[in-house]
């Protein structure tokens, strides 16, 4: 289960939706030991400008073939120049790092805002053939080309969106309760903004489920060793994002 | 054996070190790189007691380098001695750990705490730009970094090197007073004074608003700094800033360096401690130059 430091061949990268790509790299030894909420390290030029690599989780995995799929969002200079890579050309990738999510479950329930659905649609592929509930939030129903995605993988998917476009008007946590007395889920994945991952965890403190949930911070090395993306752990110690987490049990990190 | 040195007692197999905070105590970079190929571990800045470092973001990426505010996050002295450094024993690697005091006896006690089997040398961090207290004050001035080593180097016996602020108009005084006191080396340069801001709010893209510039982009002025440096002391210098490649590397050499340390370059290169080593041996063995020893301060000004 080591980490390395890898050239991936970009096997195919389109756009999922404006702004939003599909980058699947040939990257066999980083897909052979990668798990669910773990993410690859990336260096998007060879100059210095931008100099640090880009945290991206891993949104799915093909062993055989030795393949890694991350999706991402346009949002800055360095997600810019990953875009223009066509296939053919190599990104420097390191990986998998950080620590994935407790797979241990039977009834599991996903839920994911914005980017954060990407570690978690690697998670929902892994718990197949466990049946799989998502349930998804965004600002308009623009933003829930996520559920094209999620077809197929999850059992069933909930949507809700701020302006009640496409599915529930409201944000996840107002949906969730309902779901939570139709269902006896015994595990809740959440991964998007804080806020929503706060709310989410507090439901589930409420019910008696374990919550795992995915944090993001600014990132130089990914591996522990820069203390860039530390925070506070609710016992006092510090963790780092990038290799105690991302993945931590949301009272090991969240005051609810 | 070419690339084998001596920095003030401390036996290095190569003359590339990493920088600290960059590197953390070493084991977390093992799964990419040979500890035992690296010249020397400087681990991360280590105070008294534990700090739970600064608010906020902590980096921001700038051009050809980056910011950071880190403060100082660190477990504390006696956890690194108790927990951390039996640990590195298992690697053949120099381990130098780099301590900061918010007074010079906080100095003085943190050396003596240290002053144990398995550490091979002391960095006083006598200028880090990210904490209120002492850091970069002592750095900045000739009499109280003289202090510092001075009270220092009553409690040890290990090498003691000081690290060396670039946030001052004469930095060669500094490396003088340090010498003085009884360092046995310098290294510099620590991270330059700096701010971004972020136009789309109006603040600073820092927590900490300021943080210490690292990377490519501090290398010319820290080269300058490292010329000047080696013309005035007679003890090693230690060159570091910006340092991505070995062609870098044997700049800071040529300049008067007799080691170089590795910093931000392994966020973007996790093997570039060892890779920039076996660049500087390819360079030697290309020009017939039998040790690296030769290289240092050989730059020539005679135009
Ligand atoms: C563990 C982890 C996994 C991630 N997975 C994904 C993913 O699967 N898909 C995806 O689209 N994005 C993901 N991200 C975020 C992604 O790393 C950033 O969007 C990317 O680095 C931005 O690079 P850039 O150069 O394009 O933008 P920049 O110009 O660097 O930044 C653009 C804006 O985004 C903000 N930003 C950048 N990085 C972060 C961060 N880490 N946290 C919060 N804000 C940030 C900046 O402050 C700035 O406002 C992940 C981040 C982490 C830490
Ligand atoms: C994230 C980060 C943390 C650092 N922490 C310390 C530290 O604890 N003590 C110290 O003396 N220098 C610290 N430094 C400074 C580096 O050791 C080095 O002097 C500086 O970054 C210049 O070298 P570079 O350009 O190769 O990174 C830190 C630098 C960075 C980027
Ligand atoms: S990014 Fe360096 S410690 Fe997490």
């Amino acid at each position: 289960m080591s980490k390395i430091v890898a050239d991936g061949i970009v096997i195919e990268h389109f756009s999922l939706a404006p702004m939003i790509k599909r980058l699947t790299l040939g990257a066999p030894a980083i897909a052979r030991a990668a798990q669910p909420g773990q993410f690859v390290h990336v260096r998007v030029g060879e100059g210095y400008h931008p100099l640090l690599r880009r945290p991206l989780s891993i949104a799915e995995v093909d062993r055989e073939v030795g393949n890694i799929t991350v999706i991402y969002r346009i949002v800055g200079q360095g997600t810019a120049l990953l875009a223009s890579l066509p296939p053919g050309e190599f990104v420097d990738c390191m990986g998998p790092l950080g620590n994935g999510f407790d797979l241990n479950t039977e009834r599991p329930l996903l839920v994911g805002g914005g980017m954060g659905l990407a570690p978690l649609l690697f998670l929902a592929k892994a718990l197949c053939p466990k049946p799989v509930t998502a349930l998804m939030g965004g600002r308009t129903k623009e933003e829930l080309w996520w559920r094209n995605v999620f077809l197929g993988v999850c059992r069933s998917i909930h949507v809700t969106t701020d302006d009640g476009s496409m599915g529930r008007k409201g944000f996840t946590v107002n949906l969730l309760p309902e779901l939570l007395e139709n269902c006896k889920y015994d595990r809740i994945y959440a991964c998007g903004p804080l806020r929503m991952m706060e709310g989410v965890a507090r439901l589930a403190r409420d019910k008696g489920i374990p919550c795992q949930i995915s944090f993001e911070d600014h990132m130089a090395c990914g591996v522990g060793a820069c203390l860039s993306c530390t925070c506070a752990g609710t016992d006092g110690k510090r963790r780092k994002v990038c290799s105690d987490g991302p993945v931590f049990w949301a009272e090991e990190v969240l005051e609810l | 054996m070419m690339l084998a040195v001596d920095i003030a007692g401390i036996k290095m197999k190569t003359p590339v070190m990493t920088a600290s905070g960059t590197f953390g105590s070493g084991p977390e970079y093992a799964d990419f790189v040979d500890l035992n190929k690296i010249g020397a571990i400087v681990v991360k800045g280590t105070t008294l007691t534990p700090r739970d470092g600064n608010r906020g973001r902590r980096i921001a990426e700038t051009p050809a380098g980056m910011l950071n505010c880190i403060g100082l996050e660190n477990p504390g002295v006696d956890e690194f001695v108790s927990r951390i450094l039996p640990g590195l024993a298992a690697y053949d690697v120099p381990i130098i750990v780099n301590i900061a005091g918010a007074t010079t006896d906080e100095f003085a006690e943190l050396a003596r705490r240290l002053s144990v089997p398995g550490v091979a040398g002391l960095e006083l961090n006598i200028s880090c730009p990210n904490v209120k207290e002492g850091g970069i004050a002592f750095g900045t001035d000739c009499a109280s970094a003289a202090a510092v080593v001075a009270a220092v180097r009553r409690n040890t016996a290990l090498p003691v090197i000081t690290k060396l602020s670039p946030n001052v108009t004469d930095i060669v005084s500094i490396a003088r007073a340090a010498e003085d006191a009884g360092s046995d080396a310098v290294s510099l340069i620590n991270t330059l004074l700096g701010m971004s801001i972020d136009i789309r709010r109006w603040r600073p893209e820092l927590g900490n608003v300021l943080g210490g510039l690292s990377g490519p982009a501090i290398k010319p002025v820290a080269l300058r700094m490292v010329w000047q440096v080696a013309r005035a002391v007679k003890c090693p210098v230690i060159g570091l800033g910006g340092i991505m490649t070995a062609n870098d590397a044997i700049e800071f050499l040529l300049a008067g360096a007799s080691a170089v340390a590795v910093g931000t370059a392994n966020f973007v290169n996790p093997r570039a401690s060892v890779e920039i080593a076996e660049g500087i041996r390819d360079y030697l063995v290309e020009r017939g130059i039998k040790h690296v020893s030769e290289l240092v301060g050989r730059v020539n000004e005679n135009i």
